[in-house]
């Protein structure tokens, strides 16, 4: 007896109309057509077992350094290698890579190995073909030098240096910049090291000349090093601070300020903040016009607007006569403490409180108004709680102090900030509290009710 | 036609077909992929003289295990070519019928000894136990031969979704019954539970698959010596070999010289089950007491239903099935096809295939019904 309650399970067949198109005028997608459209672009040929396991291969391996399980992966790395000799030629060639970063990555962190272990691995891997030479040279200089092996990596680096086979290539000529630029750091270690028994040798010393001698060609090959790297655009912060303390240090102020005016204004470098800082406190050891250091801080300030440089460029802008400038001030004090990691710095809150009072107390009130506009609805709470004015208390009274002062001004001396510290008790500061009381009352912007 | 490694080894499987050995096709390829039996790197072993290069390279570098269709083909095209007569009988008490394979895999599987009587009703009924229909015979017309290991696993799902339908519904419900009938009654013959078996036999394959994979990623598929095509490849070969050894002797001084388990002696049996082993239970010994019931006489399934894995075969030379679709059926259903295609390490697809093949011969009148009425499957009820 058959039963005729119908169940309906719709076939996937090879329909007879298969379109090109996956997704029809009618706006219909068929999911399942794109795998028989690519298996027909390989040919419909099957891939062999030697490619799938060698990359079951490869994802446990990096399953394996992602969970740090060095052991596993240098198992797997073990059966890894007989990529070396794929049959695919593309394969091939792209596996002395991928062996290389992996396998430096175990032994970089696995318990068992060691200097000579890495050291025997980068000499054999840089020797299977010719195009990963310059790179794992680089690399292994790189992990001597993590070891504090440094003769050992100037000596990789030298041999890197001369390294003529390949293809020229831009890539290529980037890595020798590299090799030479770091060589040039090794050669600037040694100089500096040089530079601090020098400095303890008299001037009557017999060692005194040889000595500076010595120095000398340190610094030669090190500036010649290092200046074909600094020209490409990048970021190269410890070759360029290097670089210019041996300028400076033999007078050469001149192309000192041209490689750091270069490495901070060049418009092919990416944004660096530390360029313009390394700028600026050589200009200010320099004795620059005052007009020049704002200019260089004006931009830091864009970069970075919570750096502590931000104060001295408060005080540069102070002392100027121009009035943008004072009204920028304001704003440079107001745009550091809307940072988190700076609501604790004292100096910060004492030049605000002290700016705030010049200001109120002078004809431009209205600048406080707009620079609180955007922030009374957030600094409130942000700075000036019930709980940060306990926790600020017990930490620094001093710090309290200047915040309350702030508060006060800025929210009236109903402010709860303000009204806590009033209510402590203080012997040093009881003086200072009263005085600041009457400021409060006098300049507050809530009672000029603008 | 030209010889190469797999056809040789088709060449191997038609001689242990020809001697009626306990091996299935099966078996064999799972000890070349454990490396019992030497193909990937089967020149390693051929005597000095004997030069390997140029096109011995294309031949002798494999590249991939043997494929149990790609095999099964090429028995047939080999033994079509060699002209052989037809194969000694298989009979019933041969290895390779598929009553006697039946009961190996029920045993493997871990079900009831009682399903073996069903299984052996079923083949009856379809007609697959017939010497005929069992024996290779390349010289007929259209010559194929029966891939036994497939067939019997095949008829075990038959069976298993007679007793249980497999839609992800009655299966349970009958579990809950067992569960509870096998609480009251903790002196008596257990009821088979469905569910304690799933939960057991998952974990175990899971076990076992992971395992599996895992010395799939390690396996080193290049030999000592290595394959190169002409003699200016050699020394390039050669060095890069030279090369990977060293490597290679590297990283092993930093694996841990782990008690190196001797290699296992190859064995038909991938899974044991013991009687007494309280962590994993033995399902041998359990009743079907619990789906099954009375009718005068004879017991009958308690459930009376069915589904036909296929509705339509090709009615074309090919005759073949429609193409298995996993999402078009029973959670069940998918778990017992790949635990099954895992054993025998063939694709869940052809395992289906075979499943469609059984029923179209247990339901061939439902089927000569159906071909009339449109494209519907039906619940088939006994």
């Amino acid at each position: 007896m058959s039963d005729s309650s119908e169940e309906s399970t719709k076939p996937v067949t090879d329909d007879e109309h298969v379109d090109k198109s996956v997704l029809s005028g009618t706006g219909m997608h068929f999911p399942w057509l794109q795998n028989y459209i690519e298996s027909v672009a390989i040919g419909g040929k099957r891939k062999k077992d030697f490619a799938q396991t060698t990359s079951a291969c490869l994802s446990l391996i990096q399953e394996a350094l992602l969970k740090h399980q060095w052991q596993k992966a240098a198992e797997y790395m073990h059966s890894y290698f007989q990529t070396l000799e794929d049959s695919d030629s593309h394969k091939r060639q792209a596996a002395p890579e991928i062996i290389w970063r992996l396998g430096s990555e175990i032994l970089f962190y696995h318990p068992k190995s060691n200097v000579e272990a890495f050291s025997a691995f980068a000499d054999r891997m840089k020797n299977i073909g010719v195009m990963n030479y310059l790179k794992i040279s680089l690399q292994h200089a790189l992990y001597l030098l993590h070891h504090g092996m440094l003769e050992d990596a100037k000596r990789h680096l030298s041999e890197a240096e001369t390294w003529r086979y390949g293809e020229k290539s831009s890539s290529r000529e980037i890595l020798i910049n590299f090799i030479q630029a770091y060589k040039g750091l090794l050669q600037y270690y040694t100089w500096s090291k040089k530079k601090e028994e020098f400095s303890k040798l008299d001037k009557d010393d017999y060692a005194y000349s040889t000595a500076a001698q010595n120095m000398l060609s340190h610094t030669w090959k090190t500036s010649v090093n290092i200046s074909g790297l600094i020209k490409i655009p990048g970021v190269w912060d410890p070759f360029v601070k290097s670089y210019v303390e041996m300028l400076e240090f033999y007078g050469d102020q001149d192309g000192a300020r041209e490689v750091l005016t270069n490495y901070a204004y060049d418009e092919k470098f990416p944004s660096n903040p530390n360029a313009h800082i390394y700028l600026y406190n050589f200009l200010k050891k320099q004795k620059a016009p005052r007009a020049k250091l704002l200019s260089v801080l004006k931009i830091l300030y864009q970069i970075v607007p919570s750096h502590k440089l931000m104060l001295e460029f408060h005080t540069l802008l102070k002392k100027s006569e121009k009035e943008e400038h004072h009204k920028l001030a304001l704003q440079v004090l107001f745009g550091v403490l809307d940072f988190a990691g700076c609501t604790k710095n004292i100096t910060a809150w004492k030049y605000l409180a002290k700016y705030l009072r010049q200001t109120l107390m002078g004809n431009h009130p209205a600048w406080v108004q707009e620079e609180w506009n955007s922030r009374k609805n957030w600094w409130p709470s942000f700075h000036f709680s019930y709980f940060w004015a306990k926790s600020d208390w017990k930490e620094d009274t001093a710090l309290a102090f200047e915040k309350s002062f702030v508060a006060g001004l800025l929210l009236g001396k109903g402010c709860r900030y303000f009204r806590y510290i009033l209510k402590q008790d203080h012997q040093v500061l009881m003086k200072k509290i009263k005085r600041m009381k009457k400021s409060v009352k006098k300049y507050s912007i809530v009672n000029s009710g603008i | 036609m030209k010889m190469t490694v797999p056809r040789t080894l088709a060449f191997c499987y038609l001689s242990l077909l020809w001697q009626r050995e306990t091996i299935t096709l099966s078996d064999l390829l799972r000890f070349v992929e454990e490396d019992h039996i030497p193909y990937v790197n089967a020149f390693q072993h051929f005597p000095e003289e004997m030069k390997l290069y140029g096109r011995d390279k294309g031949i002798f570098a494999v590249e991939s295990w043997p494929d149990y269709e790609d095999i099964y083909k090429k028995t047939i095209e080999v033994a079509t070519f060699l002209d052989l007569p037809r194969f000694p009988d298989i009979t019933e008490d041969c290895y390779l019928h598929p009553n006697i394979l039946c009961l190996k895999y029920l045993m493997e599987v871990n079900l009831p000894d009682e399903m073996y009587s069903l299984t052996c009703q079923v083949v009856k009924m379809t007609g697959i136990g017939e010497v005929d229909f069992l024996t290779f015979d390349p010289i007929a017309k259209m010559a194929k031969t029966v891939k036994y290991d497939v067939q019997a696993v095949a008829l075990i799902v038959v069976v298993l979704k007679l007793l249980f339908l497999l839609d992800d519904n009655l299966e349970w419900s009958l579990s809950s019954l067992a569960e509870k009938h096998n609480e009251k009654n903790k002196n008596d013959k257990p009821w088979f539970d469905f569910r304690k078996w799933y939960q057991v036999m998952k974990k175990t394959v899971d076990e076992k698959k992971q395992k599996w994979e895992e010395a799939r990623a390690k396996y080193v598929w290049k030999s000592e010596k290595p394959l190169y095509y002409s003699s200016v490849d050699k020394p390039v070969a050669y060095k890069k070999r030279e090369m990977v050894v060293n490597l290679q002797k590297q990283f092993s001084t930093l694996v841990d010289l782990t008690p190196t388990t001797e290699k296992k002696k190859p064995s038909s049996f991938q899974f044991n089950w013991i009687e007494e082993d309280t962590d994993r239970t033995c399902f041998h010994g359990h009743s079907l007491q619990g789906v099954l019931k009375e009718k005068g006489q004879s017991l009958l399934t308690k459930n009376s239903l069915y589904w036909l894995s296929t509705q339509k075969f090709c009615r074309s030379y090919c005759k073949h099935v429609t193409t298995y679709e996993e999402s078009n059926f029973s959670l069940s259903y998918q778990f017992i096809l790949n635990l099954f295609s895992f054993l025998l390490r063939i694709k869940a697809s052809l395992l289906h295939e075979e499943v469609s093949l059984i029923e179209k011969k247990l339901f061939k009148k439902k089927y000569t019904i159906t071909k009339k009425k449109s494209s519907r499957s039906k619940k088939v009820r006994r």
